[in-house]
């Protein structure tokens, strides 16, 4: 029997597969925060008899209290916040400038400057040689060394020059009418028309920037300049979580540890998990202006 | 409205509305003065490009020096191809471009097929709300930092309280020490990375799904194709190109793996498999501060990647007439 597919109202075999496979891959996403949420509000009891997998049990706050009463915290996420500001902020103005210059046609060498920027998406120096450029410009421990090197992604870049590109000639035309200069073309009539775009690419710095854990491992060397990524690394890898801190709280010392790095670990990725839902339709909007190009 | 007419010509735009209003120009300097605000724009990029990217690249001739960190880079004394051969003849060498190459290629063969399959099935769903919700779900992993998912990892994995040891000794098992285990890094480091970002690669695929023409479908239903054979016949057909297109690029991408992860996720008790030339190069130069090697190290590398890229892309040129530039 031929059967079309959606005029049937029987539920078939295959649908019933198809969907618990799909919450399978729903689960598997989401478990491992469930997870780590409910052991560090659970008490250390109930965790050590591997009680606790989906629920907290025995509810305490005690993680947290300690988590947040760490001023290394708050300073590594005062840090994380200005890095992230301040380096999207750079990187959205270079990128979007050059972006818009490299989508005009008419701008003398523009194949000459897309073939520069297409090539390093190839080759580069690597390490070590920016680490050295890097040093000798002396932005080495310095919130600049944070902001600038990655100031520019050429995949954002090529985005927005592929969204540019979109733009009806008119439009600047109806500007050069109104005597404006490219800049004043840009400013004016450009980015208030791009403000999806604007903030689909700032989402992407934004978390590429919050999540970077490379250029301070490379760039920075005093503590309190810290981003979060960095302290996080030092308390759950390096497992420098001071014991003092943990006998302070008594009972099972590796369930304590245990906990208290999964409370840290929730409380670095809050921001993120909680915006998360709200801007993530920006963020499939921004890999679609790449898939129009393919 | 004098001022706006002033500033026009300085603009030089002037021009263009004016028919040839300077014949003796040529169009070299017409286009040179049209371009003159663009540039402007382009500058802090082309600064950025020259300084971050390009710089770097010239900074490659301590490659062929022993750089002195009193002497800078200039000045510190030639040494040809030392650094190269010594790369060569180091034991370590066959290990690392092993290592390398299994990682990415693992990555390939497992990461690459997964989100097609899921994009796949997700496109089969019918209830559009519960498709929304798996969607969003799926591509939450992809924000999540590497030191999280590294911290997650090595966390479950623990031989003493991770939750995958209870699950091992509940049941009867002896605990393993997953992250100590040489043979295991890789299995551990593939299935992360498809978990991370196996749901954001979904959505190039279903953005191409849903481009393929829905009377092909009805088209095949009347000659009686069923649920396989119009996947055969016509949804993997029209979503070729794509897949092509990403297969190329992951190609391109086999020797570039990220090195915040492996880095988070070794050590030294998996150095014999999981050890890549990007954390060889990081302990070379930044922890023993031998410059000159890591970046020969580093630069030999990039060239094989290079060379890697450009053969992916000639080769998909060749057979499936799609390529990427």
């Amino acid at each position: 029997m031929v059967t079309t597919g959606r005029g049937r109202s029987r539920i078939s075999l295959f649908t019933i597969v198809n969907t618990l496979i799909m919450l399978m891959v729903a689960a598997v996403m989401l478990y491992p925060f469930v997870y780590m949420l409910a052991v560090s509000l659970s008490g250390d009891v109930y965790v050590m008899k591997g009680e606790v997998t989906l629920w907290p049990k025995g509810f305490n706050l005690r993680m947290y209290e300690l988590v947040l009463g760490d001023p290394k915290i708050w300073t590594s996420y005062r840090n994380t916040f200005v890095y992230t500001l301040l380096g999207t902020a750079i990187a959205m103005l270079i990128t979007s400038m050059g972006a818009y210059a490299l989508s005009r046609k008419d701008m003398m060498f523009h194949k000459g400057f897309t073939l520069m920027i297409v090539f390093t998406m190839f080759f580069g120096g690597g390490m070590i040689p920016t680490f050295l450029v890097v040093r000798s410009l002396g932005l080495v421990d310095t919130i600049w060394g944070m902001v600038l090197p990655g100031a520019v992604s050429t995949w954002n870049l090529i985005l927005m020059r592929t969204f540019f590109s979109g733009i009806p000639k008119e439009l600047e035309e109806s500007g050069r009418m109104d005597g404006l200069n490219d800049v004043g073309i840009f400013f004016r009539i450009i980015v208030p028309l791009s403000k999806p775009v604007f903030a689909t690419i700032s989402l992407f710095y934004a978390v590429g920037i919050w999540n970077n854990f490379l250029y301070p491992l490379l760039y920075l060397r005093s503590q309190e300049l810290f981003p979060l990524q960095v302290l996080l690394r030092n308390l759950v890898l390096a497992g420098s979580v001071s014991s003092g801190q943990v006998t302070q709280i008594g009972g099972d010392n590796l369930v304590v540890e245990d906990s208290l790095k999964y409370a840290t670990i929730m409380v670095s990725t809050l921001p993120i998990l909680i915006l998360y839902p709200f801007v993530q339709k920006y963020f499939v909007k921004g890999s679609m202006i790449g898939a129009v190009k393919g | 409205m004098k001022p706006v007419e002033t500033d026009l010509a300085g603009s030089g735009v002037v021009l263009k509305a004016r028919p040839r209003a300077r014949p003796g120009r040529n169009r070299m300097a017409q286009a040179f003065r049209r371009s003159k605000y663009l540039w402007l724009l382009f500058l802090p990029c082309l600064l950025y490009y020259l300084v971050f990217k390009y710089a770097p690249m010239f900074g490659l001739v301590i490659t062929f020096k022993n750089y002195n960190v009193f002497k800078g880079i200039w000045a510190s004394d030639w040494v040809g191809l030392k650094y190269y051969r010594m790369f060569f003849s180091n034991p370590d060498f066959w290990i690392l471009m092993r290592n390398t190459f299994l990682l990415g290629v693992y990555k390939l063969v497992f990461g690459f097929p997964a989100p097609i399959i899921l994009a796949l099935l997700m496109n089969e769903l019918r209830n559009a709300v519960f498709k929304k919700w798996v969607q969003t779900f799926s591509y939450l992993p992809h924000f999540i930092s590497n030191v999280i998912v590294a911290s997650m990892v090595i966390m479950f994995l623990s031989p003493t309280s991770g939750i995958i040891n209870q699950l091992i000794t509940s049941l009867g098992g002896k605990p393993i020490n997953f992250m100590m285990e040489p043979g295991l890094f890789r299995p551990i480091y593939v299935i992360s990375e498809i978990w991370q970002h196996i749901g954001w690669e979904t959505i190039i695929f279903l953005a191409a799904l849903t481009a393929v023409d829905t009377q092909l479908y009805e088209a095949a239903g009347i000659d009686g194709a069923g649920r396989w054979r119009k996947l055969w016949h016509v949804t993997l057909p029209g979503i070729a190109p794509t897949i092509m297109i990403i297969l190329i690029l992951d190609i391109g991408k086999v020797l570039e793996i990220g090195f915040e992860k492996v880095f988070l996720m070794y050590n030294p008790a998996v150095y014999s498999t999981a050890d890549i030339i990007s954390t060889y190069v990081y302990r070379v130069g930044m922890e023993q501060g031998n410059f000159s090697y890591a970046s020969a190290i580093d630069l030999f590398m990039g060239v094989i990647s290079f060379i890697f890229i450009f053969s992916a892309n000639s080769l998909s040129r060749r057979i499936g007439g799609t390529s990427l530039w």
